[in-house]
């Protein structure tokens, strides 16, 4: 059986304040990203304005600013905020003894059972 | 017997022999635990404890008070030995248990001693981890867990020296401190780049460091250890992975705790990180129980005292079948911590990412050295973090646990207990500043009273920035900004007038005022000037961190630190960002030339790399698209291996030096404006500046380089070099102003530099030079440039200074594997093999 979460690495592997990329074979790459506050979030690597990397954005308090056209995306729900509309799913993370989880589920489209291996 | 006992009717009376529990463990949790117990039913339970350590119960929490010499053991020992023997509790100290055996319900203890029990508890607390390294088991190489530790390091500490605490956490820095009081050179290793950060966010960790390091000790953020290195058999130093070695004559490793579990897990009790309990603290034994740092519920470990308390209550409850409490079991905690090294105040509770709904309340009092932070959401406090001044701490987190609505109090809230539940006229900030007499100071920085202030108001300064420069009341440090805007407000009513733009909603200062404050209060960091000018949120927004990360840049050249999560992307990654989220490439061709090395190695980029597009740009050069980011290092490894650099086609800084051909070829050229555009090129690029800067030179005035509509732009002549400066071919176009005529190509470069310079020096953030022209009207200019004689010389050689500094490529960096994460995935996810089975 596989664990219900899947291990990505230690905390230490992203700085605060900046995130990080995690390709998904047949499914949508995520971002995962580590506030000034020591929060980690993971979202779908698509801005929902134009699919912009959000991974590449300026990370502050719990929210990221896309870096295509400045869209402020929140950390947390995944939604646009201010004036612009439109949400981006999120994955559920823990941390636990150092290291990061994704829930499993939530990475790739139900079925397929998954693994990381290390770039 | 006990008359408290109530026998449930239904039950057939049986003959109530005490049970025999045992209790491994005899440490904080173990222990109040029994006390729980005999509080409710002495006779209920016969007790046996058993402890590793070779002594009577003491106050864990102690021990650093212990380490620093302000208290002896004697002091923080909870339980007597008379304690135990009046209370028949027997102790075997000093002995382990080694072995649970759930058939025959006993404990092997390891002199061999076996013990029948009832009801076992256990409450092992933690293991201090040890990370990794080579040279870990070395002599010399301490935890920081109980006593035994404790007379290690103070044997350390006889002996002077130095002394390595591996983790700045709580433990680490009381350990620190401890250490340092004790008479040793203290350098603390942490790995992340903010101390303390799960109980502290940037500003309040950056404040700490700062403390500390006032304090004499040497504080590493961002520091991995790599190996503990030995001499003489004996710790003698530890290396990190970026080569640096600190010698040590002990090391004290505090990166965290374990839930001691291991002799559950061999008894077949379930766990996953902890010891699973339920509510009632039972384990998937019934008659197991375990409480402590050892057990996990309901998801949560817990490395505080708080909650073993309230799960001892629990648990003495369930066993002994009432409820002195009412309570449905142990519900799980909120914590909050308090660092305890003696005047430094830090305390932190609660989740202090706020989320959407969430709002921060900051409070900054950089006189003070006090950091405030609210968190709110729904109108309830969810997190707290406080430095300086934690003498509220308590009130928030009772606030934070009853989950009190404080929308009344709001207004006050930061301002502390006595503030927000004072006389009802208090909590309206402007009705306690009309409150305030004449001679009240308002200003502290500046010594301005309330009456000085309120006099410049009425003399006409209707607005902050008014207020500023008329009396000088708020122009520092700007924490009294919100009592000047309430002098304002009580004054001017509805006249009060919307101030000068502020950098962003994090600041109540415009750019001007942050870049004087920064010089003249010599700020160097990030989190420095947030706390020093009272930035109202934790950690800025998307506009102010590049603006500020610039902003120290430009001032303490070759000092400051570049902070890579303040800068955009096409900086961070020297790329420019496309609408797919791959990136292009453009390398320098200084002054639009280039040669046939040059144009093979992007050939063959563009090639290797399949690179959908190359384009010639509109700035004389060639521009690759369509690069992936983890290919970037790989790509400018192949360019500058035939010799080019970065043009920075991505920045705030020198884009292009635009050319002619000029007169080496052309008939009308007039001088060399080929070589003069490269020599210019070589000397400008590199430098980071407030918005991107174009250049360009013309062989003559026919100007086929455009010099006119660039930043700073040469016309040449037969008699010299006409320049100009503000031209920008943009969104708005603007010629440029004529600035003067000089006759030398030295003289053209001097002005050049000392035009950047003052570019560098006074526009805002974002600001090309024709709006900063515009803005500040080029008399300014010309006065800043020609008033002082020596004003260009002057300013072209802090241009120069500065630019020693920027002239390394960066693509040749991330060539050879700088920041190399900013270029990697952290894994890829792959469908497990067997799926397609
Ligand atoms: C590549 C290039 C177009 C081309 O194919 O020729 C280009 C491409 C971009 N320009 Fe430009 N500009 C390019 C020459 C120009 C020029 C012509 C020049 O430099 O002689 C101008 C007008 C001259 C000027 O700047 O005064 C120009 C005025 C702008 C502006 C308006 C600036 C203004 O002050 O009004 C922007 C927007 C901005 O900077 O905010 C802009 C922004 C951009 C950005 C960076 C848009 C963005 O933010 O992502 C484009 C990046 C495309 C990409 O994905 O790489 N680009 N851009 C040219 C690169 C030149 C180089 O070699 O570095
Ligand atoms: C230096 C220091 C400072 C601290 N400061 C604070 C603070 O300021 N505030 C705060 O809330 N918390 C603080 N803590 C944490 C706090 O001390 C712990 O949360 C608390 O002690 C946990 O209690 P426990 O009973 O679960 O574990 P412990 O107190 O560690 O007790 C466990 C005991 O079990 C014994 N044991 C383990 N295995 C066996 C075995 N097989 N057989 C017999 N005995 C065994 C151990 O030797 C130990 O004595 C601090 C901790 C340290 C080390
Ligand atoms: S003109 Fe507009 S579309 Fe063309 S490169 Fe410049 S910014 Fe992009
Ligand atoms: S794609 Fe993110 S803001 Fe446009």
């Amino acid at each position: 059986m596989q664990a219900k979460w899947l291990d990505i690495g230690p905390v230490t592997q992203i700085e605060p304040g900046m995130a990080a990329t995690l390709p998904v074979i047949g499914g949508d790459e995520i971002a995962v990203f580590h506030t000034m506050r020591g929060e980690f979030y993971a979202l779908v690597n698509k801005c929902p304005h134009k699919q912009g990397p959000l991974s590449q954005g300026i990370v502050h308090g719990d929210s990221v600013t896309c870096p295509l056209h400045n869209w402020k995306i929140s950390l947390r729900s995944g939604e646009a905020l201010g004036d612009d509309e439109g949400c981006v799913p999120t994955i559920p993370v823990k941390v636990d003894a150092g290291r990061i989880y994704l829930l499993r589920e939530a990475v790739v489209p139900a079925k397929a059972a998954l693994q990381a291996e290390a770039a | 017997m006990n008359a408290q006992t109530s026998f449930d009717k239904a039950q057939p009376l049986r003959e109530r022999l005490p049970e025999k529990l045992v209790v491994i463990g005899n440490g904080m949790a173990g222990c109040r635990a029994v006390e729980e117990i005999l509080a409710r039913d002495p006779g209920r339970f016969a007790v046996t404890i058993f402890g590793a350590e070779p002594r009577v119960n003491y106050n864990r929490i102690m021990l650093s008070p212990v380490l620093a010499g302000e208290k002896t053991f004697d002091e923080i020992v909870i339980n007597t030995a008379e304690w135990y023997a009046e209370n028949g509790v027997e102790l075997i100290a000093g002995d382990p248990v080694d072995h649970i055996d759930r058939e025959r319900k006993t404990v092997v203890s390891r002199s061999g001693r076996v013990e029948p029990y009832d009801r076992l508890l256990i409450a092992t607390g933690s293991d201090p981890f040890i990370i990794p390294v080579p040279g870990r088991d070395l002599p010399g190489v301490v935890t920081f867990r109980d006593l035994d530790d404790v007379d290690k390091m103070l044997a350390a500490a006889e002996q002077g020296g130095d002394a390595v605490v591996i983790g700045g956490g709580l433990l680490g820095l009381e350990a620190a401190h401890g250490l340092s009081l004790r008479g040793m050179k203290v350098t603390v290793i942490h790995l992340m780049p903010t101390l303390m950060e799960r109980q502290l966010d940037e500003a309040a960790g950056w404040l700490l460091k700062q403390e500390l390091e006032r304090r004499g000790q040497t504080i590493l953020t961002g520091a991995d250890t790599a190996e503990i290195v030995a001499k003489d058999g004996h710790v003698g130093g530890v290396r990190l992975k970026d080569g640096r070695q600190i010698p040590a004559d002990i090391v004290v490793m505090a990166v965290g705790i374990r839930p001691a579990t291991m002799l559950a897990k061999t008894g077949g009790i379930e766990c996953e990180r902890g010891i699973l309990v339920d509510d009632h603290m039972v384990t998937s034994d019934p008659d197991v129980l375990a409480v402590g740092e050892c057990v996990q519920h309901r998801g949560q470990c817990y490395g505080l005292v708080a909650p073993l308390w309230e799960m001892c209550r629990a648990l003495a409850d369930h066993l002994t079948e009432q409820k002195l409490d009412g309570s449905g079991g142990y519900q799980g905690s909120v914590t909050a911590t308090k660092l305890k090294v003696s005047g430094i105040d830090v305390f932190s509770a609660g989740d202090f990412s706020g989320g959407d709904d969430g709002e921060d309340i900051v409070m900054r009092d950089a006189a003070r050295g006090v950091y405030k932070r609210l968190v709110l959401r729904n109108n309830r406090i969810i997190g707290a973090v406080l430095y300086g001044d934690t003498a509220d701490g308590n009130w928030y987190f009772d606030l934070l646990k009853k989950e009190e609505d404080v929308s009344d109090i709001r207004e006050g809230l930061i301002f502390g207990q006595a503030f927000a539940l004072g006389a009802g006229a208090l909590a309206d900030p402007n009705a306690a500043v009309a409150a305030l007499s004449d001679d009240a100071e308002i200003c502290g920085c500046n010594g301005v009273t309330k009456g000085k202030v309120v006099q410049c108001i009425l003399g006409g300064a209707a607005s902050l920035d008014a207020v500023r420069s008329g009396c000088k009341a708020s122009a520092s440090c700007g924490s009294c900004t919100g009592l000047v805007e309430s002098l304002l407000a009580l004054t001017l009513g509805d006249e009060v007038q919307a101030g000068a733009k502020t950098m962003c909603k994090c600041t109540s200062f415009g750019h001007d005022d942050v870049r004087r404050l920064i010089l003249e209060k010599e700020l160097r960091a990030i989190p420095q000037v947030m706390q020093e000018l009272h930035w109202t949120t934790p950690d800025g927004c998307a506009s102010c961190r590049p603006a500020l990360n610039y902003y120290l840049l430009c001032a303490w050249p070759g000092e400051y630190e570049d902070d890579q999560k303040s800068r955009f992307v096409n900086e961070r990654l020297h790329a420019n960002i496309q609408k797919d989220g791959t990136y292009s490439v453009v390398p320098r061709m200084w002054g639009g030339l280039t040669n046939p090395r040059e144009l093979r190695a992007i050939a063959d980029v563009v090639e290797k790399y399949d690179a959908p597009m190359v384009k010639v740009t509109g700035g004389q050069r060639l521009d690759i698209f369509g690069i992936r980011k983890e290919d970037l290092p790989a790509v400018w490894a192949d360019l500058n291996a035939a010799g080019m650099v970065s043009g920075h086609a991505y920045g705030k800084s020198l884009r292009t030096v635009k050319t002619c051909v000029g007169s080496e070829w052309c008939r009308f050229g007039t001088q060399d404006s080929t070589g003069l555009g490269v020599t210019i090129e070589r000397m400008t690029w590199g430098s980071w500046m407030p918005h991107k800067f174009k250049i360009a030179v013309s062989g003559c005035p026919r100007n086929c380089a455009e010099a006119t509509i660039k930043d700073f732009g040469i016309v040449c002549v037969d008699s010299g070099y006409e320049l100009h400066v503000g031209g920008n071919g943009g969104i708005k176009v603007r010629a440029t102003d004529f600035l003067c005529k000089v006759a030398t190509e030295e003289e053209a470069l001097e002005h050049c530099a000392a035009f950047i310079q003052l570019y560098r020096e006074q526009a805002h953030y974002l600001e090309r030079t024709a709006p900063w022209i515009e803005r500040v009207g080029l008399d300014h200019v010309k006065r800043a440039m020609f008033d002082d004689p020596e004003a260009v010389k002057r300013l072209a050689a802090r241009f120069r200074y500065s630019q020693t500094f920027m002239q390394d490529d960066p693509w040749a960096k991330r060539a050879a594997g700088d920041r190399s994460d900013l270029h990697s995935h952290l894994a890829t996810v792959v469908p497990a093999p067997t799926e397609y089975a």
